[in-house]
């Protein structure tokens, strides 16, 4: 126990280090200078329980340990359930089920819910297109917000300068991302592990800074505004259409509705996301998507076989790339605007996290992950000054309970029949 | 005589001031097995490097079947038909025995997108081709029952023989085994051997191989090369090796 009482003593002085000037202080505007106050006693009081536990939860640390150990009723996950759940084919279902929920729910849910489902929708299209990247080819990759912003821009511009509508722009969109991440995979794949990650942070970076100041082009930190909302076969679910156009209530004969646009821009992202998961489940199973596999695990190997590395990697950035390039153009319309500061890093580090977090690899994994990323921070508004606090902390959790992420996925493995 | 396969002549190779192999040459023709042979850090791997394109060859040449290999890619001289094995055995050890022989054909498959996309009749048949000609050699190393097992799962031994299976599913012009019996207990050195002499007999494959085992290395060849020092110190039948005053003394030390 003695031997427990440094680290104790540590442990315990560390909260206050930690808790004291992020909660314990308050600044307030006197005039125009700032002012720290303390806090109200009770908050400073909490801060001493808390440290007072941690010392005890330190101190007694080997009790602790042994007393969790022995307690009986805790509830774990047996390891049949969990392989259970990890199997390929559990997953397909569970995701069917899923697809299912999402149809329906939105006809009964609010319109702010249905909203904040379309914003899931883009980063479950986010994080899937990189979970191909990062989860199966090995590639981490930190800027790919920067497609992202390349199919956002794409359609915006187009429907800004030629008036080409959304459907005609989200395939050019992707494509556009497409050339992109073939034009900067090509220089940067032959770099390894952390040189990639840094060189694909700059890109991202130089992408939003040439959109900011590409003035003239882009409209530079204002953006471009104004751009139109996707129809249905020309129907448009305006109040009011512009001219030679009709709306869809007046077609249709309903009264107007404007959750009607809502849902159905909830319902092109959830198509969406479901071609991007059925194009990601078939090159599993393709002779690419083992290769990509194959590259991870060593690419010596592969050279030595005959497989050209660079096109292999090449090919999994690129079709990353467009999936974040089809999210972009729909972002851009759902949105009615993009400017560059809707692309900076602190996205790329989102949808990176959403696949960590998801577990590597794991589709499901990457829904669950995107839900509770963007759910939990719209839920926990009244906490929004320690938002990132309690992101950290989740972080940093996760990784000490479930390194392989929330719902990770076995490969589905090709078998020999007998 | 049979056709030449292989030959390299002059074959040097510089890391800064150190000359690892300073004017190999050798000649494999057509279903022979050829060894090399020399101490430890003779420079054996560094040529194997060179003629499978991971080292670019400081000087000499090298020609599969007349054409010149030299400073081409590890990738490009692998669809070439030089295919190689490692000293350390690296199979991809989370994909199952069965998926390791597929990834060898990867570029024999239909790997055109749109049509895995929609499974069509040709990438389907493709992919069972494919899994066709892997169960075959599957059987062929003995290994079939371990198909659908991880490959990192499987002894040592097994994974030696995947490997070899995996090289010969790229359909080589020439194999080259990298130690192929180092871990090896006696058994399966003499499994080995025979799997050696079975894709020379019935599969035409022509070795070219690395080996410290001499017991392997004198029954199987029909030409041995010995490397000391990075410099060729003999090249002639086993017979001939054998009573070479010069191998001997580079083995054992002077007397």
């Amino acid at each position: 126990m003695t031997r427990h009482l440094k680290s104790a003593l540590f442990s315990a002085l560390l909260v206050w280090a930690v808790a004291y000037p992020v909660l314990g202080l308050k600044l307030s505007i006197v005039g125009i200078g700032l002012e720290v106050h303390n806090s109200s006693p009770l908050t400073l009081a909490i801060i001493a329980i808390c440290s007072v536990l941690m010392f005890v939860r330190v101190l007694f640390s080997d009790q602790l340990s042994a007393a969790w150990k022995a307690s009986p009723n805790m509830p774990k996950v047996p390891a049949k359930a969990s392989n259970f759940l990890t199997l390929p084919s559990t997953q397909r279902w569970i995701i069917l089920g899923l697809v299912v929920v999402a149809l329906v729910w939105p006809f009964y849910g609010s319109r702010g819910a249905v909203d904040i489902a379309t914003l899931i929708l883009i980063y479950v299209m986010l994080g899937l297109g990189l979970n191909i990247v990062v989860g199966l080819a090995g590639l981490l990759d930190l800027g790919y917000v920067g497609f992202y912003a390349v199919g956002a821009y794409t359609y915006a511009m187009l429907s800004h300068y030629f008036g080409f509508s959304f459907w005609v722009c989200l395939p050019i969109a992707g494509l556009m991302a497409a050339t992109f991440g073939f034009l900067l995979g090509f220089p940067v794949l032959r770099l390894r592990g952390d040189y990639l990650a840094i060189v694909t942070l700059g890109f991202g970076e130089i992408i939003r800074l040439f959109l900011r100041n590409l003035t003239d082009i882009t409209g530079g930190p204002n953006g471009i505004s104004n751009i139109p909302k996707p129809t249905l076969f020309g129907l448009s679910f305006d109040r009011t259409a512009a001219e030679g156009m009709q709306t869809f209530h007046e077609y249709f004969g309903l009264e107007y509705n404007s959750i009607n646009k809502v849902i159905f821009l909830y319902l092109i992202a959830l198509v969406l996301v479901l071609i991007v998961l059925f194009v990601i489940n078939r090159l599993l199973r393709m002779p690419i998507g083992r290769a990509w596999e194959a590259l991870r695990e060593d690419e010596i190997a592969c050279r030595a076989l005959g497989l050209n590395p660079t096109i292999i990697k090449l090919s999994a950035f690129t079709l990353g790339a467009t999936f974040a390039g089809f999210a972009g153009s729909f972002f851009a319309a759902r949105q009615g605007l993009v400017t560059p500061e809707s692309f900076t890093f602190i996205e790329s580090a989102i949808i990176l996290a959403i696949v960590v977090l998801g577990g590597m690899g794991s589709q499901l994994g990457v829904i669950l992950a995107a839900i509770v990323m963007i759910l939990l921070p719209e839920m926990m508004r009244e906490f929004s000054e320690y938002r990132m606090l309690l992101f950290g902390a989740m972080m940093v959790l996760m990784m000490i309970w479930r390194p392989q992420g929330l719902l990770p996925m076995q490969r589905p493995h090709l078998e020999l029949r007998k | 005589m049979s056709r030449e396969i292989l030959k390299v002549s002059g074959l040097s190779m510089r890391f800064g001031g150190l000359l690892a192999v300073n004017g190999v040459g050798l000649t494999v023709k057509e279903k022979q097995v050829v060894s090399m042979i020399g101490p430890n850090g003779a420079g054996k791997t560094t040529v194997f490097n060179c003629l499978t394109g991971f080292y670019k060859p400081t000087a000499g040449t090298i020609l599969l079947d007349g054409e010149a290999i030299q400073g081409l890619a590890g990738h490009e001289i692998a669809r070439k038909g030089v295919v190689r094995t490692f000293q350390n055995v690296r199979l991809f050890k989370d994909m199952t025995a069965v998926e390791n022989l597929l990834i060898a054909q990867h570029r024999h498959l239909n790997t055109n997108f749109l049509a895995g996309l929609f499974k069509t009749p040709a990438f389907r048949k493709s992919e069972r081709d494919a899994m066709e000609y892997a169960a075959y050699w599957l059987d062929k190393v003995n290994l079939t029952e371990f198909a659908n097992r991880p490959a990192g799962t499987l002894a040592y031994g097994q994974q030696r023989r995947l490997e070899i299976a995996r090289c010969m599913m790229t359909r080589p012009r020439i194999l080259m085994l990298d130690e192929p019996a180092a871990g090896l207990n006696p058994k399966e050195t003499e499994d080995l051997k025979a799997l050696i002499s079975v894709l020379r007999n019935e599969h035409n494959a022509t070795v070219l191989l690395i080996e410290h085992d001499m017991k392997l290395v004198m029954s199987i060849s029909d030409h041995i090369v010995v490397i000391n020092q990075g410099t060729p110190l003999a090249d002639g039948t086993p017979e001939q090796i054998r009573d070479n005053p010069e191998v001997i003394k580079a083995y054992l030390g002077e007397a």
